[in-house]
């Protein structure tokens, strides 16, 4: 069982059917971080654990035609802008720096909240991303290294 | 007062393993077990007897002033997420120090230089 | 049981594993050991009812575990037997300890005690903050509205400190090119 070619036929079904309802539940946790407990940062963390799951049952040569790295990398770094983007849109419109310019609908909807959810959908990602790339890295390095 | 004493007891454990311990690996396990006593005990100041979580439910009106103070789990928020960069990091030098010197000794990589 | 017992018998736990873990000799169990050490500050910050540092810390524990065990799998080494000095220091360092434990105990007793806070700030947290940000979980509301310019610092603080694993990381690859090119 090469490391490059990933685990045995069970764990491959299983994660065919699976891994799209663990990034089902990330996405659900990201969006309602204003109403129940969560918010960006664990359901980043849970978006990376579901493309670990792929990595380590499929083989890292499947990831490479999978994913694209360069694509991961640009929305970690593109995520850090946003913020700093919806920031600077808080002074145009709302008077300093994060103000929450969005205006509130009512309680315990989905939308209700401004700009807490776009922060939580900017930070869920560059969470995610960001810790999937250093597993990666790690992966790759201990490759290299056997060779 | 004992679950405080409990806490630092925890800390002053992760600094008994930081002084000692030769070993690198220990050496970034202990920095962990000190990062967890810090964040029990910053919640644990915060806990009012009989109270409950500080989230709104919707057709269960529950009064503010029976809440937990929220304000101490803000901060640890911030802090867990950090030790974890921390935690990467320094897993990532110590791969390589392997690399380079074939230890995870200490002593032995002050002794090699260069 | 009141929570103030389960807490006792959970940090006790704890304190026991944590010293399990600096104290064994494969680097293996070590590792695992300080990972159900971490699952044990989740379960006690659900008794302190925090659901949302729950999740968070559960999550990112297990993230730990992963990022240490693929780090350093497989990396035996020839471990010595402690010498003369270490063992002198490992006295020393124990006896320090304990008297510092001992003489900070009429210091613990000026904290108010488990189960009162203060709360002069967080009273008006907990009142307005439904109203005025529109968000029921008021953890959130706390650090994505009242104080998002710490979490604006926490987000590059967590991006450095990726950037800095990346980079240490992939020396190799540049070392390996210049070596071609010289030769």
């Amino acid at each position: 069982m090469k490391q490059t070619e990933g685990m045995t036929l069970i764990v491959k079904t299983v994660t065919r059917i699976s891994v799209w309802l663990v990034l089902l539940y990330g996405i659900y946790i990201i969006l309602h971080g204003h109403l129940s407990p969560g918010g960006g940062f664990a359901g980043g963390v849970i978006i990376a654990l579901a493309f670990l799951n792929v990595m380590l049952a499929f083989g890292r040569d499947f990831i490479k035609n999978w994913l694209n790295i360069d694509m991961l990398h640009d929305i970690d770094s593109s995520s850090a802008t946003m913020f700093i983007a919806v920031g600077i849109l808080g002074i145009a419109f709302g008077g300093s720096f994060l103000a929450n310019f969005i205006p509130h609908g009512t309680l315990f909807n989905l939308v209700s909240s401004g700009t807490i959810q776009v922060l939580n959908i900017v930070i869920g990602l560059k969470v995610g991303m960001g810790l999937f790339i250093v597993v990666w890295a790690l992966v790759l390095f201990h490759l290299d290294q056997k060779e | 007062m004992t679950v405080y004493l409990l806490c630092f007891a925890l800390f002053l454990v992760g600094i008994y393993g930081i002084i000692t311990k030769r070993d690198l690996v220990r050496i970034i396990i202990s920095w962990g077990i000190m990062g967890y006593a810090v964040n029990l005990m910053f919640v644990l100041f915060g806990y009012k007897n009989g109270s409950i979580y500080p989230i709104f439910v919707k057709n269960a009106p529950v009064l503010p002033q029976t809440m937990v103070d929220p304000l101490p789990q803000a901060l640890v928020l911030t802090s867990i997420v950090i030790e974890l960069g921390n935690t990467a990091m320094l897993a990532a030098l110590a791969v390589r120090l392997f690399q380079k010197y074939q230890t995870f000794d200490i002593t032995k990589i002050r002794r090699l230089s260069g | 049981m009141p929570v103030e017992s389960w807490l006792i018998f959970l940090l006790s736990f704890m304190i026991v594993g944590s010293i399990i873990a600096l104290e064994m000799k494969d680097l293996l169990s070590a590792v695992i050991s300080v990972g159900v050490v971490g699952l044990g500050v989740s379960v006690a910050f659900l008794l302190v009812q925090a659901p949302d540092l729950a999740v968070v810390q559960f999550l990112f524990e297990i993230f730990s575990i992963i990022i240490m065990v693929r780090a350093f799998i497989k990396k035996d080494y020839h471990q010595e037997a402690p010498s003369k000095v270490n063992k002198i220091l490992t006295g020393v360092t124990l006896i320090t300890l304990i008297a510092v434990f001992l003489l900070s105990i009429p210091l613990f007793k000026l904290i108010p005690t488990f189960g009162e806070p203060l709360m002069t700030t967080s009273r008006y947290y907990l009142e307005n903050g439904a109203a005025e940000t529109g968000a029921a979980n008021i953890v959130s509301a706390v650090i994505l509205d009242y104080r998002a310019y710490d979490t604006l610092g926490e987000t590059t603080v967590l991006f450095t400190a990726i950037l800095g694993t990346l980079t240490i990381i992939r020396i190799k690859k540049r070392a390996k090119a210049t070596e071609e090119e010289k030769s």
